[in-house]
């Protein structure tokens, strides 16, 4: 019995011995070596069937990169298509929303009124502020308008760096010409929105 | 256990953060970049690399793309696309992820931490070998934050390459450095003992065994320090140095069960049976799954055994086979639902994507059984990749799906316009016509006008810009002198006729200078119109040609698309089921192995508690004979 015991002793001390150098990845690797070494221990036994395992993962692996390269280049394709059909360059507005400035605010939503009519409104997460005070610029509408001149109303709704909550609504007139037009709502701090046209 | 899943989490959420950490320096020019660089910044690789692509499309086909707004970015684009790739797992070698970073047209710093991604992405996906040709491309400055995480990096690979030396010396410069604090000593341990270092490595344990550190992460990785020299120890025979640093290892860490097994273990190979029952009680009361508690349920009624407490002992065995009777059931019907698919179901279950901590959660799904045994492997890095894979696939699938239906609706879209402009559109196109050759003969007229009026500028010509009245005037002034002649006879009507064709020419010639600066005047403003008129020509010839556009040309594209679509459809719904079956495997092989060895300790309890009834047995008849 104490033999039976003593063998298993061994057994996950020689494992956890040899599997260190391997399995330790980063700093995360130092929680999940436990896992991996048991997982090692079991394929250890037949090492043939893991490098037939570890061939396999890498094929399969290789292949659905494959197809991730297929499934975007399709998708760079459908996205020219969709613009085409949908948003033909005489008629497309698109509005986009950015954020400058060095002061700290909390964007909650964004609302866009064009021609008096509401064509977004979005809540931000808190992965969208990020990605947004990093210096993305986030699409918020695409659209179809006429030529000549559009009432554009932008409304912002958040926090300032304080805590307290802030509105804020501007009107601005976008002139729609020939070509596509492109509208950057820039939202400096919590008080000033302006307009870039692209 | 979940703490541990907890870290593993936290720490692979930190890749995307990682990851295309690149804002424009120089401002932003164009602002699909911004938009793609806005899907990149949340990790939203599918779409940063989508829209990327399709700014970089048109680009290329433009006739003078120096004027194009991505013009300023497009050493960055070019670079960042093929970074964006890396973070959405594709490092196929003959990729163009590979050429784009390595070959990218940027600074230094970010063209290395891009490589240093590629290195970290190969070392994940066990190719170490590939891992370390990607590292040996860093030249030059790297940035500050990054530089001991590449240096760990490396280490890491040469150790997996079998270069313990290599792994050694650079673990050895790393020993300062903060952010790896307890990280790096543990390796160059590890490194050392493997590179046949025995003392040095097993210091090295020991030290960062010893570490003080309220960080989390440092707390686990002494931990594991000295589980890893406990163990060694203990196998050394030298319980009593076994001990010492196993009783180090925190009592709530997730490598607390296997450190109390130890414990026991220790004082038991000194022979220290009753000292052993502690930290074996202890680890027998905790979460039954875990395989250190298993023992325990063994290794305590083995202890009260070699205390001749053969009763309780015994007691024990039989607590120990029922547990392990459940616990093989449970792993059995976990078997069954993984292979009924229940397991690839709870997955890909939508409330758990949502949820940082999902691997945590699944734990405590009513149906997904399975999970109890499986958390340590699915916190495995082959596991992890397996099932993003497996996620990704799915993902494209949806996608897939979606298009078709997009597909569908542009099909409708253009059927309807074609069936709404096509019997309008020969009425329109004729009386188009009509106007177009009045507008031409108008446009025609009016050149003659500012023609003759410019002339009129250095050759005045009144009489052109004689009134109707005038005109009429000088014509009946004309017939009357025909008629003079004949009446000749002195009454004065000659006179008077000659008089108003005098009166005549005398406005005409004196108000000359006023009716040509009003000519000019109607000039410009015939011109504003005709401008006007030009405009609205050009508007409706658009339109003329948008209304066209919007049905004619497209079934070429989207027959073409559809095939594409339906070519990917049949590769993801082959490679979803192989890639599942994967996962499957090793949830199976996992939950196989743990119930072999329940099924092993069931043979051993089995054994134990007749053994252990017959010395009872025997020791009440000795204790009989003795009285």
């Amino acid at each position: 019995m104490n033999k039976v015991l003593k063998v298993i002793v061994v057994a996950i001390s020689v494992f956890l011995l040899t599997l260190p150098a391997y399995a330790e990845t980063a700093k995360e690797q130092g929680a999940q070596q436990t896992a991996k070494a048991e997982v090692k221990k079991e394929t250890a036994k037949d090492p043939v069937k893991q490098d037939l395992a570890k061939e396999q993962i890498k094929g399969l692996d290789e292949q659905v990169q494959e197809i991730k390269a297929d499934v975007l280049s399709i998708a760079t394709q459908l996205n020219r298509l969709e613009e085409k059909l949908l948003y033909p360059s005489d008629t497309q507005i698109a509005i986009f929303v950015s954020v400058a400035g060095a002061e700290k605010f909390r964007l909650d939503a964004v609302a866009v009124e064009l021609d008096g009519k509401q064509v977004a409104h979005h809540l931000y997460t808190y992965k969208e502020l990020e990605a947004l005070q990093k210096g993305g610029v986030q699409r918020i509408h695409v659209g179809n308008v006429m030529t000549g001149e559009h009432p554009l109303q932008v409304k912002v709704m958040g926090k300032t760096e304080g805590g307290a909550d802030f509105q804020r609504a501007e009107s601005f007139k976008v002139a729609k010409g020939i070509g596509p037009k492109l509208v950057e709502v820039v939202l400096t701090g919590s008080k000033t929105i302006t307009v870039k046209d692209w | 256990m979940s703490r541990l899943i907890l870290i593993l989490v936290c720490l692979l959420s930190t890749t995307v953060a990682l990851a295309a950490s690149t804002a424009p320096a120089l401002g932003l020019n164009d602002v699909y970049f911004g938009e793609a660089l806005y899907h990149a910044y949340q990790g939203e690789w599918f779409e940063s690399i989508c829209r990327l692509d399709t700014e970089l499309g048109q680009h290329r086909r433009l006739d003078e793309p120096a004027l194009d707004s991505l013009y300023p970015h497009l050493g960055q684009a070019e670079f960042d696309v093929g970074d964006f790739e890396l973070g959405y797992r594709m490092h196929l070698r003959a990729g163009r992820a590979i050429s784009a970073v390595i070959e990218g047209k940027v600074e230094e710093p970010r063209k290395n931490a891009a490589i240093y991604r590629l290195a970290r992405l190969y070392f994940q996906k066990d190719q170490p070998m590939d891992a370390l040709q990607a590292l040996e491309r860093i030249r030059g400055k790297v940035p500050e934050p990054l530089r001991d995480d590449l240096e760990f990096l490396r280490a890491q690979v040469l150790m997996a390459n079998g270069r313990f030396e290599d792994a050694a010396r650079t673990l050895k410069e790393l020993q300062g450095a903060k952010s790896l604090e307890g990280f790096s000593g543990y390796n160059l341990g590890i490194a050392l003992l493997q590179g046949g270092k025995e003392q040095d490595g097993r210091e090295y344990l020991d030290r960062t065994g010893q570490l003080v550190s309220a960080n989390p992460s440092t707390q686990a990785i002494r931990d594991k320090s000295n589980l890893v020299l406990g163990y060694k120890l203990l196998d050394e025979n030298a319980g009593a140095g076994a001990k010492l640093v196993l009783d180090r290892v925190r009592l709530t860490g997730p490598f607390s069960n296997r450190a109390l097994l130890g414990s026991g273990w220790a004082d038991a190979n000194q022979g220290e049976f009753e000292r052993a029952l502690v930290p074996w009680s202890i680890l027998a009361r905790r979460e039954v799954t875990d395989p250190a508690v298993q023992e325990a349920l063994l290794a305590l009624p083995f202890a009260y055994g070699k205390l001749q407490i053969y009763g309780k002992s015994a007691l024990l065995y039989g607590q120990a086979l029922e547990s392990f009777g459940k616990e093989i059931d449970k792993l059995g019907a976990s078997i069954a639902s993984v292979q009924e698919g229940r397991f690839l179901e709870a997955l890909t279950r939508e409330e758990l994507k949502q949820d940082s901590e999902w691997v945590v959660k699944l734990r405590n799904l009513p149906q997904a059984p399975e999970t109890y045994y499986l958390m340590e492997l699915m916190a495995a890095h082959d596991f992890q990749e397996s099932l993003k894979n497996y996620l990704e696939l799915t993902e494209l699938g949806k996608r897939l799906v979606a298009w078709e239906g997009d597909l569908d609706a542009f099909e409708e879209m253009i059927r309807q316009r074609r069936g709404y402009y096509q019997p309008l559109l020969p009425e329109i196109d004729q009386a188009f016509k009509q106007l177009d050759s009045q507008m031409r003969l108008r446009q025609e007229q009016r050149i003659r006008i500012e023609k003759r009026l410019q002339a009129m500028l250095t050759a005045p010509r009144p009489d052109y810009l004689a009134t109707a009245k005038e005109r009429v005037a000088r014509e009946e002034i004309a017939r009357l002198e025909q008629l003079a002649p004949k009446n000749a006879g002195g009454d004065g009507t000659a006179e008077r006729v000659a008089r108003l064709r005098g009166v005549i020419s005398w406005n005409i010639a004196t108000e000359y200078d006023r009716r040509l600066t009003e000519a000019f005047d109607d000039l410009d403003s015939l011109i504003r119109e005709t401008q006007r008129l030009k405009q609205r020509y050009a508007s409706f010839v658009r339109t003329r040609q948008a209304a066209t556009q919007s049905y004619e040309g497209y079934d070429e594209t989207i027959r073409s698309q559809r095939e594409q679509i339906a070519a990917a459809r049949e590769k993801v719904t082959a490679l979803l089921p192989r890639q599942g079956k994967i996962l499957e495997a090793m949830a199976v092989d996992e939950l196989t192995r743990r119930r072999e060895r329940l099924e092993q300790f069931q043979v051993t309890a089995r054994f134990a508690i007749a053994d252990s009834y017959d010395r009872a047995n025997k020791a009440q008849a000795q204790k009989r004979v003795g009285q």
